[in-house]
């Protein structure tokens, strides 16, 4: 990297900073197709402060090594830039577009600048051009950061919104599970259950498995545990809504299920929670 | 030497365990147990462990021993109050007790006790 070009990027950027930006934000704008989006005075505002804060790192580190700390507000600028737009909806080619769209006017004004030094343009183009790369890369990098941890978080919830535990009636508890039981779902269900059991002092838990899709020996095996457990802290589970198919299943694989009590639906199995927690219903005499 | 309390009532014995097990202990509350089970004619035992954040193979083994010893003194055995993490980890363990009943707290305990002596 030779030191001779380094500094003219400062200057550029600082001498020219309203042309650029007028040039930049009309590159950026015609190319969004979604201009909706950000509001013209937000991308304005970011882009202004990343043209400073360039500035003051290109001084500080005239050797455009973006890694180094001289950089660290840029980064900070483009990883919070790139968050938020994961939240608006952008593509990675918009998010990247911002700082891609900066290229064409700034190259514009370094031709103006050095040119009688065709050797001097070409080192700075190269070396400018590289350090914009690295620029956008990161900005698709920190997007694609953003969008793995909203996915998570959306996991994390969906995990909670499917296995929700509710009381029926005074010690009763049922368990809707609904979709695929795998092991770390299993373990949400079972805390969850047991949870509940403390909380409630509920001495018979309905474990209903109509929204399940399939049932193999590893769910059965889940099921059988989450049962035990619930039996070792004194409460008694009755699996429901096992479907015809399921039961073929189950018995062709194996699994015993002698020692738990089943239903076929969730309404059998209610009737005998009922029964066991010394409740009866009757059907109120209706009067003609 | 420490010691885990077992106390009387009525018919029943009821031991409250606060202290965290190690297996010295376990050995020592069996043997007064059964000697209680006799001294007393205890029909049912009550072994609360609410109080136990943790519980290790070895208790388990313990517990479930003791259930078969007291069930051959003629004396039923409940085991109230586990805490859900300990639950979770007997099961993976797989320790499930076969043979010792659960409740959930001391007063369903003693219910269930009750019912099985009626």
């Amino acid at each position: 990297m030779s030191m001779a070009t380094t500094g003219h990027l400062a200057k550029i950027l600082t001498d020219n900073q309203d042309v650029l930006l007028e040039g930049w934000l009309g590159g950026m704008l015609s190319r969004m197709v979604r201009r909706d989006k950000v509001a013209e005075g937000e991308i304005r505002q970011q882009a202004g402060r990343f043209i400073q804060l360039v500035v003051k790192a290109v001084e500080k580190d005239p050797t455009y090594d973006f890694e180094a700390s001289a950089w660290t507000e840029v980064r900070h600028l483009l990883a919070e830039m790139s968050a938020a737009r994961v939240r608006q909806g952008f593509t990675p080619t918009e998010t990247a577009t911002f700082i891609f769209s900066l290229k064409e006017p700034l190259f514009t004004q370094l031709r103006t600048y050095l040119a009688g030094d065709q050797a001097a343009l070409a080192a700075e183009v190269t070396e400018t051009g590289t350090l914009f790369d690295r620029m956008g890369l990161y900005t698709v990098e920190e997007y694609q950061r953003s969008r793995e941890s909203v996915i998570m978080r959306q996991q994390q919830e969906l995990l909670e919104l499917s296995t929700p535990v509710v009381q029926l009636w005074k010690d009763v508890l049922a368990l809707p599970l609904i979709g695929t039981l795998d092991s770390a779902r299993t373990q949400v269900v079972m805390e969850n259950l047991l949870q509940k059991i403390i909380e409630t002092g509920a001495s018979i838990a309905i474990i209903d498995i109509t929204g399940v899709p399939t049932v193999d020996t590893l769910v059965a095996q889940h099921l059988l545990k989450t049962v035990a457990a619930a039996r070792l802290m004194g409460a008694d589970c009755i699996i429901s809504g096992i479907r015809p198919q399921i039961a073929q299943t189950i018995v062709h694989l194996g699994v015993n299920l002698e020692d738990v009590t089943t239903k076929a639906t969730l309404a059998d199995a209610f009737l005998v929670a009922l029964k066991r927690v010394g409740a009866t219903v009757v059907r109120a005499e209706t009067a003609f | 030497m420490e010691r885990i309390p077992i106390l009387k009532m009525g018919d029943m014995l009821l031991v409250t365990i606060q202290v965290d097990m190690h297996d010295r202990l376990a050995m020592t509350l069996q043997d007064d147990l059964t000697s209680r089970i006799v001294k007393d004619r205890a029909r049912g035992v009550l072994i609360d462990i609410s109080a136990l954040d943790i519980v290790d193979s070895f208790i388990g083994r313990m517990i479930s021993n003791t259930a078969a010893m007291a069930r051959i003194l003629d004396a039923r055995t409940v085991l109230v109050g586990m805490q859900p993490a300990v639950a979770i980890t007997l099961v993976e363990l797989g320790l499930t007790l076969h043979g010792v009943r659960t409740a959930l707290n001391v007063e369903k305990g003693v219910q269930l006790l009750k019912q099985t002596a009626e």
